[in-house]
């Protein structure tokens, strides 16, 4: 069933959701962007609906809900670890479709991998329930139809934003009763189906394939154009990786927490072990490991979709203009020049 | 709910020297490990180390540890009663079931000694388990030799190669693990044998290529690897390898799979 609320009707139920629910959506922060004179919009907690920046895509994903970019995991005194603690509302999330698609891989690690569930996601991901935002923009980065990720149905309530009031669709029961008495109205979410920029998904056949692409001179662009900043797979939608450091309050340096960061497999440091062994060394090394776990490994493994939906946000965050797209399409030509080259060789 | 990275304080009731730069410590656990598999050790105020357990017995394991870190440099600074954390076991192991009524051979070097030591000494205990062992066991020099309790024992019970990197010294040649290889004798195994090696990459490498020139079936071959890891669960991204994760794949992988690995 579908309803039209007035802004102000809209902001009413708003509040009334707020009694039971943490509400988060994309909120436009004025000039913390990279050049500090441009905005950035980010997943924040919400009170009112004009915080809501539906107009364009959000400079960082939905996924820093569940896992945010730092986050406290134990505090520490000499001989106890103790887990922080969350709070355990419900969590109603606004969200595109492609960053509800990015959570089911999110969730294939965090809580699938290996048979272990990760505490800190789980506690998170449990709360959680969407709010569908149709897009009505096209970037000229995205590229969810190539990657599948334009079209879901994991959503509790999907909303369409006007300038006199806001559709809702009302997919959840949970939710029936914060509409009873709006007008109805005919709105069903409109999905993206075509993009204008389109990725050709490669198709690496076997691990001999895969590792001439390894060998491949292509990544060499890379070591001079890639400044290993880590800024692209922190946009990430999808990417989980992490590291763990302690830290000591002040002089007592007995006490002290245990803190979750985000880290980036392009930082120089990601496969350094202690004692000095780093198995890669260059960007070039670093890119292809990337790209390969995005378009090749991930999907090996779990044999799901790609590690990718199509967000475009690395594209948008790299200040050296290095584009996914782009890169996918040279290991298309790479792909097809390997294969050229075996044909000719038997 | 289970959180599978919480360390729990445990007491070391032992450290023993090896060498300048390696101590073994035993610590009180109830704790059970299969050979091969690895725990966290963790020290608040530093961080994590995988460390492989390099031996066990009832109501202990043992750490044999290089300071090499942040963290084990802390570690190092602990005393018999001291408190350390743990949280683990964690990846696979030796598949020793595979290694039974076999000829078994052990190639392993430096650190890599630690990973099989568990094994080897229940072998010696248990001398009915393989048909035989050979045993290479290299280190740099004679400064750097561990567990030297355990080799005396080892070569009286075992066909044992202790080597030595760039000098000879009593009860040890000199030369590379890769230089011994081809003194075992394969072609009187037959079918009935396996092959470990463990220790540092490239000293892997060159004895993978080595075995395979003895003729050795790449399927008969078992490595145990070690990357950067930060959880141990398969979450942190940092172990990955293509779609195979050493945390939880490994750290113990076939050879056959291991020698087309690229990083
Ligand atoms: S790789 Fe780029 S386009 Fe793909 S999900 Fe990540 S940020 Fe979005
Ligand atoms: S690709 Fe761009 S954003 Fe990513 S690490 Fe390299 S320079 Fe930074
Ligand atoms: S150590 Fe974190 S994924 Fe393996």
């Amino acid at each position: 069933m579908s309803y039209k609320l007035t802004l102000k009707e809209a902001q009413k139920l708003l509040d009334k959701l707020s009694l039971t629910y943490d509400i988060y959506a994309p909120k436009k922060l004025k000039a913390q962007g990279r050049y500090s004179d441009t905005d950035i919009i980010k997943y924040e907690k919400i009170k009112n609906i004009d915080e809501i920046e539906y107009r364009e895509k959000s400079t960082y994903p939905m996924k820093e809900v569940i896992s945010p970019i730092q986050q406290t995991i134990f505090y520490f005194t000499e001989d106890k670890y103790r887990e922080s603690k969350v709070s355990t509302k419900p969590i109603l999330v606004f969200s595109r479709a492609c960053d509800i698609n990015a959570i089911k891989v999110q969730t294939k690690i965090f809580i699938g991998n290996g048979g272990f569930v990760d505490y800190y996601y789980q506690r998170m991901y449990e709360r959680i329930k969407f709010i569908l935002m149709e897009c009505d923009f096209e970037s000229d980065t995205c590229f969810c139809v190539s990657m599948n990720a334009n079209i879901t149905n994991n959503y509790s309530l999907a909303v369409r934003f006007e300038d006199d009031g806001i559709h809702f669709e009302v997919k959840d029961k949970d939710f029936t009763n914060y509409f009873k008495g709006y007008p109805h109205s005919s709105f069903a979410p409109k999905f993206v189906m075509e993009n204008k920029t389109k990725v050709h998904i490669p198709e690496i056949k076997d691990r001999n394939m895969l590792n001439k692409i390894k060998k491949s001179p292509m990544w060499k662009e890379y070591d001079k154009r890639c400044i290993s900043c880590g800024a692209c797979t922190i946009a990430c939608s999808t990417c989980t990786c992490f590291l763990t450091r302690d830290l000591i309050y002040g002089d007592n340096s007995e006490v002290g927490e245990r803190r979750r960061l985000s880290s980036s497999c392009q930082i120089d440091d990601f496969a350094l072990v202690a004692g000095g062994g780093n198995y890669r060394t260059t960007a070039g090394d670093r890119m292809r490991y990337k790209v390969l776990h995005k378009f090749h490994d991930y999907k090996e493994r779990f044999k799901d979709s790609h590690m990718c939906v199509g967000c475009g946000r690395c594209i948008e965050r790299c200040p050296e203009y290095i584009s996914i797209t782009a890169t996918v399409e040279k290991l298309n030509k790479e792909i097809e020049r390997i294969e050229k080259e075996e044909a000719s060789n038997v | 709910m289970y959180n599978p990275v919480k360390p729990l304080p445990h007491k070391i009731v032992n450290v023993k020297k090896e060498t300048d730069l390696e101590y073994t410590f035993r610590v009180e656990t109830k704790t059970k490990v299969k050979f091969g598999q690895f725990l966290q050790l963790s020290i608040p105020k530093i961080g994590e180390a995988p460390i492989s357990v390099s031996d066990q017995g009832i109501g202990w394991l043992e750490f044999t540890i290089r300071n090499v870190g942040k963290v084990t440099n802390e570690i190092f600074e602990k005393k018999e009663g001291d408190t350390i954390f743990l949280r683990g076991p964690y990846g696979n192991s030796w598949p020793i079931e595979k290694f039974k009524d076999k000829n078994l051979v052990i190639i392993a070097g430096g650190t890599g000694v630690s990973p099989v030591r568990g094994m080897i000494n229940y072998l010696s205990k248990n001398k009915d388990y393989v048909k035989s062992l050979h045993l290479i066991c290299g280190f740099k020099n004679k400064e750097c030799v561990l567990f030297k309790e355990d080799l005396k024992v080892w070569a009286n019970t075992f066909n044992t190669t202790f080597t030595l990197d760039n000098e000879e010294s009593k009860g040890f040649k000199k030369g590379f693990v890769t230089a011994f290889i081809k003194d075992i004798p394969f072609n009187t195994f037959g079918e009935d044998y396996e092959v470990v090696v463990v220790g540092p990459p490239m000293m892997m490498k060159f004895s993978g290529l080595e075995l395979e020139k003895c003729g050795v079936d790449i399927n008969k071959i078992w490595m145990s690897f070690e990357r950067k890891m930060s959880c141990a669960i398969g979450k942190c991204g940092h172990c990955r390898i293509d779609e195979y994760y050493v945390c939880l794949d490994g750290p113990i992988f076939e050879y056959r799979i291991a020698k087309d690995l690229i990083d």
